[in-house]
């Protein structure tokens, strides 16, 4: 019958592409990596290992020092994550567990938009309110400092932290919670002691999702943080330079090839490593919680 | 002396509902700010008129076809893949070790900084590929950019449709792909959609992937072909606010609220669809 061995070859040649698609995302996290590799590992050659990790990036005078771009991005997430951890917890703590059900429903998508604001309209704000608002409260020669950077990122991985946290802390089994106040421990004694705990595993891949997504933000930090190099402990409230806005502010003006161009490539490496980090760590922490919770309710 | 627990959580309770409040008093005030602010300044000339004087008058009608154009083109780009490949994952694939590779991929692509993404589609679409800066190379950048987002929310939505749906169109005869075609993908469609707009709103919004990829600081005409640079609204946000000296404040907020409403109608959009639908949901 011709009508089905047409039917057999449609079906396989859509099986097909369907398998392809479901294959692209390895493929494309190859291709980035192998790009990024290509491009970024010839400026080990080109620049001697005891200047890359020299602590001065002063790409005009041939001085590629990563440590202050490290330094930089490394202070600005510290101060994100003093902001957006204690945020982020509660805020799902009060969704999660306290808010009616009503209230629930109003503050999950309210929550999302702040994932939504593009960070380019967070930048905006940050330097022309935020930052004029920081010089004249902590009386600092320029608002554009580290600190500004890092209240903008909180408020970028709040979202990230709440969603995620708020999935942990509802996928603790009711009967957990029940047991708790059957002993008689009060609502917040349940959740302090039972509900939180058991939902470690997942508060922690919050914050590290969270905080994986500020370590990789561009343009609010570039627009903030004054982007001056420089190395001193009291960080926070001077002007930072992190890693992914100095590949914004200075990949336009560099010749493809140059040496400066596989540098910046090289940092770029560095963010990709360290997000690839990050999500492997976060994706098994979770993947363990699962199984630990399978075991535990079989 | 121990505090007695009753208090303790009155108090716990207090603090949880403050820092609430902030957060939401947070959004909310950047939300009306940006409006406050920019209302001024949207009039039927902003919003569909070049700009002039270097950009200091006139409007912005470039950046807000030039974003359109990019969003447009992310998607059809990114949403037939992004579906095929979490039909893949949800309908056809084992569980092996592979497919679990392929899930450590999605995260990961999720979580590469946008600026990463940004040297990548550089290098590869516009030098090696020579597409030049282009809304092309831009659209396929966003695109990849887009697609572990759009995978994993029309994945979670495929997978909520019953398998009894399932076994009913096989057992009436149906090949697998009817039964997806037919079945599965009309049932998940609505949460197919929300994802998807999600995923575009970040695309819409996103500056430093089209940075060297295909944004352009100033075009006096429109965009002629895919293989022309383009204006965007993010781009020509950072541009007027850092890099134009002189720059009246009025156009900064007018263009910052064109911006903002186009990704919050986005949001709304995607809640809408995702909340009419649960509540008809019959399963």
């Amino acid at each position: 019958m011709p009508m089905a061995k047409h039917r057999r070859l449609f079906e396989s040649v859509v099986q097909l592409l369907v398998r392809l698609c479901g294959y692209s995302a390895v493929l494309f996290v190859g291709v980035i990596f192998l790009f990024l590799l290509q491009e970024g590992l010839p400026a080990l050659v080109q620049v001697p290992p005891a200047s890359l990790l020299g602590p001065r990036w002063y790409p005009i005078e041939s001085m590629y020092g990563l440590l202050p771009l490290l330094l930089g991005s490394f202070v600005v997430t510290i101060g994100a994550a003093i902001f957006s951890i204690p945020f982020g917890i509660a805020t799902a703590v009060f969704i999660a567990e306290v808010a009616p059900r009503w209230m629930r429903e109003l503050l999950k998508p309210f929550v999302e938009i702040l994932a939504g604001l593009p960070s380019v309209v967070l930048g905006f704000l940050g330097f022309l309110v935020l930052a004029p608002l920081i010089r004249t409260w902590l009386n600092l020669p320029t608002g554009l400092t580290a600190l500004t950077g890092s209240i903008l990122l909180a408020a970028m991985a709040l979202p990230t932290i709440v969603s995620v946290a708020e999935d942990a802390l509802d996928a603790v089994p009711k009967s957990y919670r029940d047991g708790a106040l059957a002993l008689g421990a009060t609502k917040w004694q349940t959740i302090w002691r039972v509900t939180l705990p058991s939902a470690r595993s997942g508060v922690l891949t919050a914050v590290m999702l969270g905080l994986g997504r500020a370590i990789g933000e561009t343009m609010a930090v570039m627009m903030v943080t004054g982007n001056a190099a420089q190395m001193r402990w009291d960080a926070l409230f001077f002007p930072a330079r992190t890693m992914t806005a100095t590949i914004a502010a200075e990949m336009g003006e560099v010749a493809s090839g140059s040496t400066h161009y596989h540098v910046l490539f090289l940092v770029a490496i560095i963010l990709f490593l360290i997000s690839f980090l990050v999500n492997i760590i976060a994706s098994s922490m979770l993947f363990r919680a699962k199984k630990r919770a399978e075991r535990m309710l079989s | 002396m121990r505090i007695p627990r009753a208090l303790a959580q009155r108090i716990a309770f207090a603090l949880l509902t403050a820092i609430m409040a902030v957060t939401v008093l947070a959004i909310l005030t950047i939300i009306t700010y940006i409006f406050w602010n920019g209302l001024p300044a949207l009039s039927g000339e902003f919003l569909f008129s070049m700009p002039k004087d270097g950009m200091r008058e006139g409007g912005i009608w470039p950046a807000i076809v030039g974003t359109l154009y990019l969003t447009i083109g992310t998607a059809l780009i990114a949403v037939p893949i992004g579906l095929m490949a979490a039909i893949y994952l949800s309908e056809y694939a084992p569980d092996s070790t592979f497919t679990r590779a392929i899930r450590i991929a999605i995260v990961n692509l999720a979580g590469i900084p946008s600026v990463v993404y940004g040297l990548f589609g550089m290098a590869l679409f516009v030098l090696f590929l020579s597409l030049g800066s282009s809304i092309i190379a831009a659209c396929l950048t966003l695109a990849i950019m887009t697609l572990p987002v759009i995978i994993s929310t029309a994945e979670e939505a495929l997978r909520a449709v019953p398998q009894s749906f399932r076994v009913v169109s096989i057992s009436m005869g149906g090949t697998r792909w009817q039964t997806i075609q037919r079945i599965v993908l009309p049932q998940a469609l609505p949460g197919i959609l929300t994802g998807v707009i999600l995923g575009l709103e970040r695309a819409a919004g996103e500056t430093a992937p089209i940075l060297f990829t295909g944004a352009s600081f100033f075009l006096p005409h429109l965009p002629q072909s895919v293989f022309d640079e383009t204006m965007a609204l993010p781009y020509h946000l950072f541009v007027i606010s850092t890099q134009v000296p002189g720059m009246p404040v009025r156009i900064q907020y007018g263009t910052a609220l064109v911006l903002l409403i186009f990704v919050l109608a986005m949001n709304l959009i995607a809640t809408l669809i995702r909340s009419y639908y649960r509540r008809r949901r019959q399963w």
